[in-house]
């Protein structure tokens, strides 16, 4: 039914209908709206569930795993601290091949702490095992979710869909969020492939040592990997049941005969979009490249879908700081070999705006073959000369933080 | 004590599979079953005299008999996680999940609400852990856990230091005692005297349904404790003091000994609460001064002679403050009771 | 007013209020009322953590296509000031667009609200003060201004319809608050009406 409402209610409902057996919920801006909408509908009747408010996000992840392990459909969902807070589980839960599914509402990461959005969270577990998609915009949301439980539990693995925080969890669209039916059809009742039974008894997350662990860690990454089968026909049933285009692996837009392709994940794309429809109005070669799976990473679709592009852009809301881009050096390596130029442009970092205008500068230097290498988009370069020049200057000159604040705060002023 | 099954005391014997052949077959505990669970099973690469896998066969056997088998186990990483299942062997025979130090409470929690949601609430969850894992890194796990109330038995298995790392001090290390992080040297040797977390009194701070503590020394009183905590719902917990022979530098025979003394000098209380309420006290019929308690283990020895004799003399004498107190407290002696 | 600008994009409002007043309520009020007209529609907050009393923003886009841009409203078409003690306080008009509009929630008539920086910017006819609060406290009893204001936007710029915001505040609230809500609508849609053929009139004399 569509529906005119928040990208956090929108979630909350696609999760309802998805039948979970446990909802975990500790608080984090930008989820609680997520958590608070599932909480309703389990106090009113309306999700039989059981919803566990829990101390911490470790516990949070932690309930999950004991659900899971007896079979029962789990969810939460975190941002940012409450990630790195729950880390050690979301590598556990992972390693012990537990189906849970978790939104996590991109966030920034501190120190200086910061509430708005970017995807520095979700880079910093990666590694972790998940399966990690990326939402575009909260219908995506909404068929993400749904298709996260189905491949979660087909695959024994877990699942975490990535929300852009406050940008999409608390965006009021128009969203058709689906029938109990149409989601029953998808989603079969949970078959754990290994389950805490008194009738046949296993141990589960026994310890393993140098004999036998590259082989369990190869095995879990075969495991995790085999998303990138998975997940296309599943998404297409998924499509087909839904009557709309459920995101996959990839999305392309605009691909064909582009010289210059954008490659993105996230809300950004539908920003980035605008402004390639503006520069195709204009005559530009240009298109983008959404990235929904991003671990694990598409390389074979990412590849094909890159293969005409004579350069690339890489748009990401986070870096490694000390090296660069993250997700521009996955797509580097995928295309090492091709000679073709890779532009990294950080942006959005702690809620900075994106701007149109600004992305558009960037895109008509790589058009023109003049933008740099990396390029943190509208970065105020005079605000860190400044601090640069103070830390050279005095060897006590205070956090950085409270020392860019004041200068802006001073130029403001004048 | 609890109302269900009168507690059977022998005193006059060290054994209590004697003590059985003097009851009738109903009242006889768990262990001395031959079709007994076996939940933690021989084969297992515990120490030899280990307390802990001592008190761990003993409690879940229990839990086991008492809810016909429908129960499931989880348990925090330590040495009772390590030595029961080197991959690809496992001495556990019931269902047992192993996740993390730090989130057993949580898990079981996870466990109970998963069951709860799909109709399968006659299978009943304990949680266990280490001093380690429960008084210091899992403290605000179970915390929750308590707060919630949740239908979770937790078990700590307290040997008084983290055992599984190489014997270094936990938050339930008692002062003095040495450990690889508290080394006798120094104008104070050993561990600080700290003001103590002692977890039974947390969890009845926390009013929860149940709390008890018990020993190895005294099989049926564990486990007439196990089936208590059993016939309840809710969140409870079980404190059960397990001597550690490697950790203690104490005889692997001495484990049941220095049990039973760390209850007869009152370090160790046993007793039991409801509601956050003392409900009941295993009262002291031989009160032992603590240095016998002290003297039997290496951790202790400076503070005696090569011949025995008490040598810091204030600091025995602090430690006995600590006994008597503990006997104030839960009511230990019959003369206070 | 169109829903949407020649070239395509969507028509952008800004909303100014004081936290608790329900800004961001009003923004979403008005994206259900224009998805109830079938209309596109996209509001957001200023994503921010502000207390009580603090000034808030939140943003709304409507058009007759699917809204794909996340940007933050910069060039707003039409500035909603929930609060007149904002005036004067906070860049209410910054960005506004040279035919854009502007409602105050104000019991003084235009000409004696503190609008530096906007007169001469925009035709003094695309400029309301509407008593939202007055209104609001005669039929819903509480100070929200909220529904006259979406009254007054649709009277001004015919961008959503009063159907539509009623829709809306059926959808939000209990039948009777929803009552009481779209009376207030209908009020502040005539006084705006009535305000705006007094100003025209005199425009034109």
């Amino acid at each position: 039914m569509l529906q005119q409402i928040e990208g956090s209610r929108a979630v909350a409902s696609a999760v309802a209908l998805c039948r979970p057996n446990v909802v975990c919920a500790y608080p984090i801006s930008p989820q609680t709206h997520i958590i608070e909408a599932i909480g309703a509908m389990v106090k009113a009747g309306e999700l039989d569930a059981e919803f566990v408010n829990v101390d911490s996000e470790m516990a949070a992840m932690s309930v999950l795993i004991g659900a899971s392990a007896v079979g029962a459909r789990a969810y939460t969902a975190t941002a940012s601290q409450g990630l790195l807070y729950m880390m050690e589980a979301v590598y556990n839960v992972a390693g012990l091949g537990l189906p849970a599914v978790m939104t996590l509402a991109n966030r920034a990461l501190g120190a200086p702490i910061n509430i708005w959005n970017d995807h520095s969270d979700a880079m910093s577990v990666r590694d972790a095992g998940w399966v990690q998609l990326f939402a575009e915009t909260n219908q995506e949301a909404i068929d993400l979710h749904i298709l996260a439980f189905s491949l979660a539990e087909e695959l024994s693995v877990p699942v975490m869909v990535c929300v852009d925080g406050f940008i999409l969890t608390h965006a009021i669209e128009r969203v058709d969020v689906p029938e109990q039916t149409q989601v029953d059809r998808l989603l079969a009742p949970f078959e754990p492939r290994h389950v805490l039974d008194p009738h046949d008894p296993v141990s589960i997350g026994a310890m393993v040592g140098p004999d036998a662990f590259t082989e369990v860690r190869y095995l879990a990454s075969i495991r995790l990997s085999r998303a990138l089968d998975v997940l296309p026909p599943l998404a297409q049933r998924h499509s087909d049941e839904l009557a709309r285009s459920v995101p996959s692996l990839v999305s392309p837009y605009r691909l064909d005969d582009a010289d210059v392709v954008v490659v993105a994940m996230g809300s950004v794309l539908g920003t980035i979009k605008d402004v390639i429809d503006e520069m195709r109005d204009d005559g530009h070669a240009i298109g983008a490249l959404g990235v929904s799976c991003f671990r694990p990473f598409p390389k074979d679709q990412i590849r094909d879908a890159l293969a005409g592009a004579s350069r690339v852009v890489v748009v990401e809301k986070a870096f490694s700081l000390g090296y660069g881009g993250i997700l521009a050096t996955d797509i580097a390596l995928v295309l090492s070999g091709r000679g073709i130029p890779i532009h990294t442009v950080i942006a959005g970092l702690g809620g900075r705006p994106v701007w149109a205008a600004s992305l558009r500068t960037c895109f008509n230097e790589a058009v023109d073959a003049t933008l740099s290498e990396t390029t943190f988009l509208d970065l105020d370069e005079e605000v860190v000369a400044r601090e640069v020049d103070r830390m050279a200057a005095t060897r006590r000159s205070g956090p950085s933080a409270e020392n860019v604040l004041r200068d802006l705060a001073e130029r403001s002023r004048t | 004590m609890s109302a269900e099954r009168v507690p059977v005391r022998f005193y006059q014997v060290g054994s209590f599979a004697v003590g059985n052949r003097l009851v009738s077959a109903d009242r006889r505990n768990a262990q001395s079953d031959p079709q007994r669970a076996n939940s933690l099973t021989s084969g297992h690469r515990a120490c030899a005299g280990c307390g802990e896998a001592l008190g761990a066969r003993y409690a879940l056997d229990a839990a086991t008999r008492v809810t016909n088998g429908q129960l499931v186990a989880v348990n925090a990483t330590g040495c009772l996680e390590v030595f029961s299942t080197p991959y690809p062997e496992t001495s556990w025979q019931l269902p047992w999940l192993h996740s993390l130090f730090a989130n057993s409470p949580s898990v079981a929690t996870g466990v109970a609400a998963g069951l709860r949601s799909l109709g399968k609430s006659e299978v009943r969850v304990v949680a266990q852990g280490g001093d380690g894992g429960t008084a210091d890194i899992g403290m605000g796990a179970l915390s929750g856990m308590f707060e919630r109330n949740d239908d979770v038995l937790y078990i700590c298995y307290d040997n008084e230091a983290y055992m599984n790392t190489g014997v270094q001090r936990s938050s339930a290390t008692p002062g003095a005692a040495r450990t690889a992080t508290t080394d006798v040297v120094g104008e104070h040797p050993g561990n600080v005297f700290g003001t103590g977390k002692f977890v039974p009194a947390i969890a009845m701070a926390h009013e929860i349904p149940y709390v008890a503590t018990a020993s190895v020394a005294d099989l049926f009183d564990l486990e007439t404790k196990v089936e208590r905590a059993m016939s309840m719902h809710g969140a409870r917990y079980l404190h059960i003091l397990v001597p550690c022979p490697l950790g203690w530098g104490s005889a692997s025979s001495d484990t049941i000994r220095l049990s039973r003394l760390a209850e007869e000098t009152g370090l160790f209380p046993v007793f039991e609460a409801e509601n956050g309420e003392l409900t009941g006290s295993r009262t002291i019929r031989h009160r032992v001064p603590v240095e016998e308690y002290l003297r039997l283990q290496r951790r202790f020895s400076h503070l005696f002679t090569r011949e025995g004799e008490v040598k810091d003399v204030a600091t025995v004498a602090r430690i006995q403050a600590i006994a008597d107190r503990n006997i104030r407290r839960y009511r230990l002696s019959e003369e206070v009771s | 007013m169109a829903a949407q600008h020649g070239d395509g994009t969507a028509t952008q409002l800004r909303l100014h209020g004081r936290g608790g007043q329900g800004t961001v309520t009003a923004a979403e009020l008005l994206a259900v009322a224009a998805f109830e007209d079938g209309l596109y529609a996209q509001a957001f907050p200023s994503f921010g953590s502000e207390r009580m009393g603090a000034p808030v923003e939140a943003y709304c886009r409507v058009g007759s296509k699917p809204i794909r841009t996340r940007e933050p409203v910069a060039r707003p078409d039409v500035v909603i000031v929930q609060d007149p003690t904002l005036l004067g306080q906070v860049n209410l008009f910054g960005g506004l667009t040279s035919s854009g509009f502007v409602i105050v929630n104000a019991s003084r008539p235009v000409q004696e609200l503190d609008l530096d920086g906007l007169m001469g910017l925009i035709p003094l006819t695309n400029i309301v003060s509407v008593p939202a609060t007055r209104i609001a406290l005669e039929h819903v009893g509480r100070p929200t201004p909220n529904s006259a204001l979406l009254g007054a936007l649709s009277a001004l710029t015919g961008l959503i319809s009063p159907a539509g915001i009623i829709h809306a505040l059926e959808h939000r609230f209990a039948p009777a608050i929803a009552d009481a809500n779209s009376r207030a609508v209908r009020e502040a849609y005539d006084v705006v009406v009535a305000e705006r053929g007094e100003v025209i009139s005199a425009a034109a004399n």
